[in-house]
């Protein structure tokens, strides 16, 4: 489903002591099918940004359109149900609202609510479960008997049992270890691609958001600070450090390359061992002129 | 040195019919010292930092605090050495606004006031959340939080700062600076600092190391020696950082360093030696 933000403002609490500008007249479209990583400092109005995508809020000022959905400030939102049948959204920490007894009936909860039919729940049930790549043997365990990376995986696949046609993940791989985060990673790249999904990535890591974002906002106190690609926008180091973000660590570690030997070697997405042999062959590379 | 923390032989499980979380784990750790407990999720590194201030208690082996032994009768003395920040602070949050929930610490501490409205004040702005006083916690976002929570425990100044993933949900940027913060504290008084965190750039770091797989200290050291062990970290499911991993692979290319580089700066001084050399 595409996307769009028009001119979208939100402000919590407003006329209150309390009062926030948490977004300022944000635009941007979103394709149908594009993954798209949402990045910024803590507190630049990410999480605000994503709450407009399934009307958990409604803009103060502006428009959100996603898929034939509308949202407008002053206006009430139809057809609110089947938007947030369409948009699944995994939240921070999304193991803290497991708690049904098991784990089938935890992963069957949203599409139950949506009044799907028990056979249709059963069939979705395993097909999430084997999505997020856990055994079926789990589905009759206590959710709270798993680990926390499996956990994760539980209410993951309950978001995956809506069947939506975007996904919207924030920050899903916080508190996991290197290789839990890269496996949660992967997984969602896979599901991306097989089922065709629009994908919002909030993400702190800058390293994601190279390797599987396709197009990146970059957000800086409620405001629309940057977009494009992403390498179109991480070469922008200078940019990004006043805004206090940093470019992905390998784009780093290339510009003080320049710096400390006057030798430029360009990023275009290459692997760690590709760099390296460009890298050898430059810093032998004097050789050859002398 | 002295020994602020000291495990011997500790082993924990959560009940009896479970298995051991902690296998005869000792260690211990000087005033002033870093460590850093590094470790695949499982591996018992939270159980450890529980024990420290007595939130569980070890079947077996004995933990000491400041030269106290860690049981029922000295929990609340220990507690007052031990400053703790989890993952997730929304679960330790009591005030109504990120003022009242950092004076909450220092209110079980018998602090007067006038001292109690300074450090609110130094603690929210060395975590950067100065204009944040008067909002309500519940309202922040996961970094925000986490910074608050931090802000309560700086305002403690505890002998000892746990923080057990407490920085995992900011950028990388905050989680530096929050990192130099208390590093900063670290220089000013004696501060015993335990990190516990998958952030490999900042173990690098830490004065020293802790390795925890299956309940085990698998490798304990300095960061260097840890990381040159690249294939075994990897096998027990461990990362290694970006310049360790690019070390590896420039020596694949012809390339060999002099030492196991540790930052940016020490792998680009290798390089720019071998660059005048050739």
């Amino acid at each position: 489903m595409d996307i769009t933000f028009q001119d979208v403002s939100y402000i919590y609490q407003p006329n209150s002591p309390f009062e926030f500008r948490a977004l300022e007249d944000i635009s941007f479209h979103i394709p149908s099918g594009s993954f798209v990583a949402v990045i910024g400092h803590t507190g630049s109005g990410k999480s605000t940004l994503i709450q407009h995508l399934n009307g958990l809020v409604r803009p103060t000022n502006g428009e959100v359109i996603v898929g034939s959905h509308s949202m407008k400030a002053g206006e009430k939102t139809k057809d609110l149900k089947d938007l947030r049948e369409k948009v699944g959204v995994v939240f921070q920490y999304p193991e803290h609202q497991l708690f049904e007894e098991n784990v089938e009936k935890d992963i069957g909860f949203g599409p139950l609510n949506f009044g799907v039919k028990e056979e249709e729940i059963k069939r979705r049930t395993r097909e999430a479960i084997q999505a997020v790549q856990l055994p079926e043997e789990l589905l009759d365990r206590s959710p709270f008997d798993l680990s926390g990376g499996q956990m994760r995986r539980v209410a993951i696949a309950g978001v995956l049992a809506m069947s939506p046609d975007v996904l919207v993940l924030d920050e899903p791989t916080a508190g996991l270890d290197p290789r839990g985060q890269r496996e949660i990673m992967e997984m969602f790249h896979r599901l991306h691609k097989e089922k065709r999904l629009t994908t919002v990535l909030v993400t702190h890591s800058m390293e994601d958001a190279l390797r599987y974002a396709d197009h990146v906002i970059i957000l800086n106190h409620g405001k629309k600070f940057m977009e494009g690609q992403p390498k179109e926008v991480f070469v922008n180091e200078k940019e990004l450090r006043e805004v206090q973000l940093d470019v992905p660590e390998v784009i780093q570690f290339l510009n003080k390359l320049e710096q400390r030997l006057g030798k430029k070697v360009p990023y275009h997405g290459q692997t760690i061992t590709q760099l390296a042999k460009e890298l050898a062959a430059v810093v032998k590379g004097r050789e050859a002129h002398e | 040195m002295q020994h602020f923390i000291e495990f011997r032989n500790v082993s924990f499980r959560y009940r009896e019919d479970h298995p051991w979380v902690l296998k005869n784990v000792s260690f211990h750790i000087g005033s002033n010292e870093w460590l850093a407990i590094i470790g695949h999720n499982g591996s018992g590194k939270s159980t450890i930092a529980k024990l420290m201030n007595g939130l569980l208690l070890p079947q077996t082996g004995e933990i000491f605090v400041d030269g106290m032994p860690v049981n029922e009768n000295t929990i609340w003395d220990v507690r007052k050495t031990v400053g703790m920040v989890f993952q997730n602070p929304d679960n330790q949050f009591v005030g109504t606004t990120v003022r009242d929930d950092v004076a909450f610490g220092m209110e079980n501490h018998g602090l007067p006031r006038e001292v109690m409205l300074k450090r609110i004040e130094e603690s929210l702005q060395a975590v950067g959340m100065s204009e944040y006083e008067r909002h309500e916690p519940h309202r922040l976002s996961g970094g925000q939080k986490q910074r608050v929570a931090i802000a309560s425990v700086l305002a403690v100044s505890p002998e000892l700062i746990i923080l057990d993933e407490a920085t995992a949900m900011l950028d990388p940027r905050g989680r530096r600076e929050i990192m130099e913060t208390i590093r900063e504290v670290q220089r000013k008084r004696s501060l015993s600092l335990i990190t516990i965190t998958h952030d490999l750039n900042e173990v690098t770091q830490a004065d020293r190391v802790i390795v925890m797989n299956e309940g085990e200290t698998w490798m304990e050291g300095v960061p260097r020696d840890i990381f040159a062990q690249k294939d075994a970290l990897q096998d027990i499911g461990l990362d290694t950082p970006f310049v360790t991993k690019l070390a590896a692979e420039l020596s694949g290319a012809g390339l060999a360093m002099q030492r196991e580089p540790l930052n940016h700066q020490e792998l680009l001084e290798d390089l720019w030696t071998l660059h005048s050399k050739m």
